[in-house]
């Protein structure tokens, strides 16, 4: 089959969910209204709560979730064959991304913008809230841990993008010295950066960087790991017009850029695809499509990060409702575009079948190298970039979106580690806190192994934890919506479907973990399921106690039924 | 100038202000795609500046002794670098330091 047809097919449902699903889910189930008084205006304060233009809003709200995790999940799953994987990101854009993102967007917006957290505590209870930080440290330890192998494998694997990889940390300071010191014009700015980052992806083409076998007594990945750790604590922890805020930037305009690389690569090349449908040689050790393929692919088909963000920034900052759709909806659209490029390149960007099976020999081979490779042969010939260059630019994409992911991480886990040190009365400093996420992150990493393998072995947990940060979310929109008497099986679909597969994968991985013995991530594992099963109670109950409550009225909704203003922008 | 130069020279002109409309919305449209993530971070150094900065005159104001003044020589390297705007600011055209002439 050829790859313009399958981007075709996937392009078209995606934007037919964004055109005619979520103006359903706008007018009939959301009740978007445009006269709705958002946070952003009610409250407006200049910091938090500012209106903002919608495609402004949705550059900011698509950079924040779109990370490593849409490439890292269907580079992995393709094992089973393109099309379990196609379907899964394309559908689960439509009706559970969209879904999803759209409603944490609603929910928090008509709650002034209160984050899905607070939420969760007024819909499902104290107990739901507690749960939510359990659910989000354990997400944000697992993030760190497994995006750094992701880099450290990319680095070693692709040794040219090590010196864009790091140059581009050089040029995001430049950048931010030239905005804040020199008062540069930003366009002019913009540009210099992108063509700076772009020369030194030449640069590193023709100078990669390999490590020798050991070095300081480490492997390269480990040594890469470490480095990778010890860059974050300090990008952390610095100021963050520095480092963060300019690298950020520069690395959105690098996805939009990378992006359109892609896509415009197949639209000239169209290449076949020769990975099987669906693979029923699969290596020996994968385990089932069911529920596996559910949790493996998060990101780019439905993920609970992305309810942190919809309802923690994004909301307070929707100038009108229905904006909602464009900036929730059209969100996940992106991601869902940035997981069906993976797709392409992952299974069309070999020669050949036996190619493709010789990367594809074990489960959690492929990944995040196969998505460089293949689509580094793609851009290769569909713009007649040389292979070598293609890969850089590609590996480059990659690292930059998992590093920019991991350094937030380790910032924002710095913070949980703070506030649970306020809770049992310690009070710790940047440097201490900091240093206790770094123990335990590389702890974790290293679990398995002095080759980090730990870092990769919990990605399926990851997925899980994912989901189950979507359950929470998706109950607590299942019981507003129950609450306000609207149609509630757009929600509870979704909710009882990421629930049941992602306790289905935790008792799966249950019993691989304790047949090899590995204590750490079988403590991780029932840790998650005993929050997965603790969100099931507390949201079966929450849903029946809504169901005899005294129905909800938002205060601008009229009396009568489907009346609601939504679905015009 | 003939008929034709002028109308050429107008369309350049409308061409060339339309140019500069674009660019001039291409620029806020970068400026808000790069604070507004980190609005909330520079408010919150804002903030603790103030602070900062209200301790201090309120400790002199209650005859605390201040920490701070047996340091401010040290510090006023670290002011220099925003002492033009600020003179300016403050009505004043020309340094008022003898000392210390930015302009």
């Amino acid at each position: 089959m050829n790859s313009l047809i399958l981007a075709g097919i996937g392009v078209a449902m995606m934007i037919a969910g964004y055109l005619l699903y979520s103006r359903f889910l706008g007018r009939r189930v959301y009740r978007l209204s445009a006269s709705f008084r958002t946070p952003a205006h009610e409250l407006q304060d200049g910091v938090d709560f500012v209106p903002t233009n919608k495609f402004i809003l949705w550059g900011h709200h698509f950079t924040s979730v779109a990370g490593a995790a849409p490439i890292v999940g269907p580079a992995i799953a393709v094992i089973w064959g393109w099309l379990p994987a196609f379907l899964w990101v394309t559908l689960g854009t439509v009706f559970f991304a969209g879904m999803h993102d759209l409603g944490a967007l609603w929910a928090s917006v008509r709650h002034r913008g209160q984050s899905i957290g607070t939420l969760s505590a007024r819909y499902i209870g104290a107990r739901g809230s507690r749960l939510f930080l359990v659910v989000i440290f354990l997400l944000l330890l697992m993030v760190n841990a497994a995006f750094a192998v992701v880099i450290a494998g990319l680095l070693v694997s692709t040794p040219t993008a090590v010196l864009p990889t790091w140059g581009a940390l050089v040029v995001a300071v430049l950048i931010g010295q030239a905005i804040y010191r020199l008062k540069w014009s930003l366009p002019v700015v913009s540009m210099i950066g992108v063509a700076a980052l772009y020369g030194l992806i030449l640069l590193g083409d023709r100078f990669p960087v390999v490590l020798p076998e050991t070095v300081l007594g480490l492997s390269a990945t480990s040594f890469w790991i470490v480095v990778l750790f010890l860059y974050a604590a300090v990008a952390s922890t610095l100021p963050v017009w520095v480092l963060l805020q300019p690298r950020d930037y520069i690395n959105g305009l690098q996805l939009f850029i990378g992006l359109g690389l892609l896509y415009g690569s197949v639209l000239l090349f169209g290449p076949s695809i020769v990975a099987p449908a669906v693979n029923a040689n699969v290596p020996e050790g994968t385990p089932g499509l069911m529920p596996l393929l559910f949790v493996t692919i998060a990101c780019g088909a439905i993920s609970g990060f992305h309810g942190i963000v919809s309802s923690g920034t994004s909301a307070k900052q929707l100038d009108k409702e229905t904006d909602a759709r464009f900036v929730g909806y059209f969100g996940a659209v992106g991601e869902g575009l940035l997981a069906l490029g993976a797709i392409i390149a992952t299974t069309a960007g070999f020669r050949t079948l036996a190619d493709w099976e010789e990367v594809y020999s074990a489960f959690g081979q492929g990944g995040v190298g196969a998505f460089v490779d293949g689509g580094g042969a793609i851009l290769n010939a569909g713009l007649g970039l040389p292979t070598s260059l293609s890969s850089t630019i590609l590996a480059t994409m990659a690292v930059l979106f998992a590093a920019t992911t991991m350094d937030t991480g380790v910032r924002l886990q710095r913070f949980v580690v703070q506030e649970i040190g306020d809770l049992v009365g310690v009070k710790l400093g940047t440097v201490v806190a900091t240093a206790i996420v770094l123990v335990v992150c590389l702890g974790l990493t290293f679990s398995a192994g002095a080759d980090g393998s730990g870092g990769m072995l919990i990605w399926p947990l990851f997925g899980t934890t994912n989901q189950i940060l979507a359950g929470l979310t998706l109950s607590i929109l299942a019981v507003m919506l129950v609450r306000r008497r609207r149609p509630v099986l757009p929600a509870l679909v979704p909710l009882v479907f990421v629930l049941f597969v992602s306790v289905y994968a935790l008792l799966i991985q249950l019993g691989g973990f304790y047949r090899d013995g590995n204590w750490l991530l079988l403590v991780l594992d029932v840790i998650i399921l005993v929050a997965a099963l603790w969100v099931i109670v507390e949201a079966a109950v929450a849903l029946r106690r809504a169901r005899t409550a005294e129905p909800d009225l938002d205060e601008d909704e009229p009396a009568q039924v489907g009346t609601g203003g939504g679905g015009r922008e | 100038m003939s008929g034709a130069a002028g109308a050429r020279a107008a369309a350049v002109r409308r061409a060339a202000g339309a140019l500069r409309t674009r660019w001039r919305a291409l620029a806020e449209g970068l400026h808000e795609f790069y604070v507004g993530p980190y609005r909330r971070t520079f408010a919150k150094a804002q903030r603790d500046e103030d602070d900062l900065f209200r301790m201090l005159v309120m400790s002199e104001m209650l005859g605390v002794p201040n920490p701070a003044s047996y340091y401010t020589a040290e510090l006023l390297p670290v002011l220099y670098d925003g002492f033009h705007e600020w003179h300016r600011r403050m009505g004043m055209e020309r340094s008022p330091l003898e000392e210390y002439r930015c302009c």
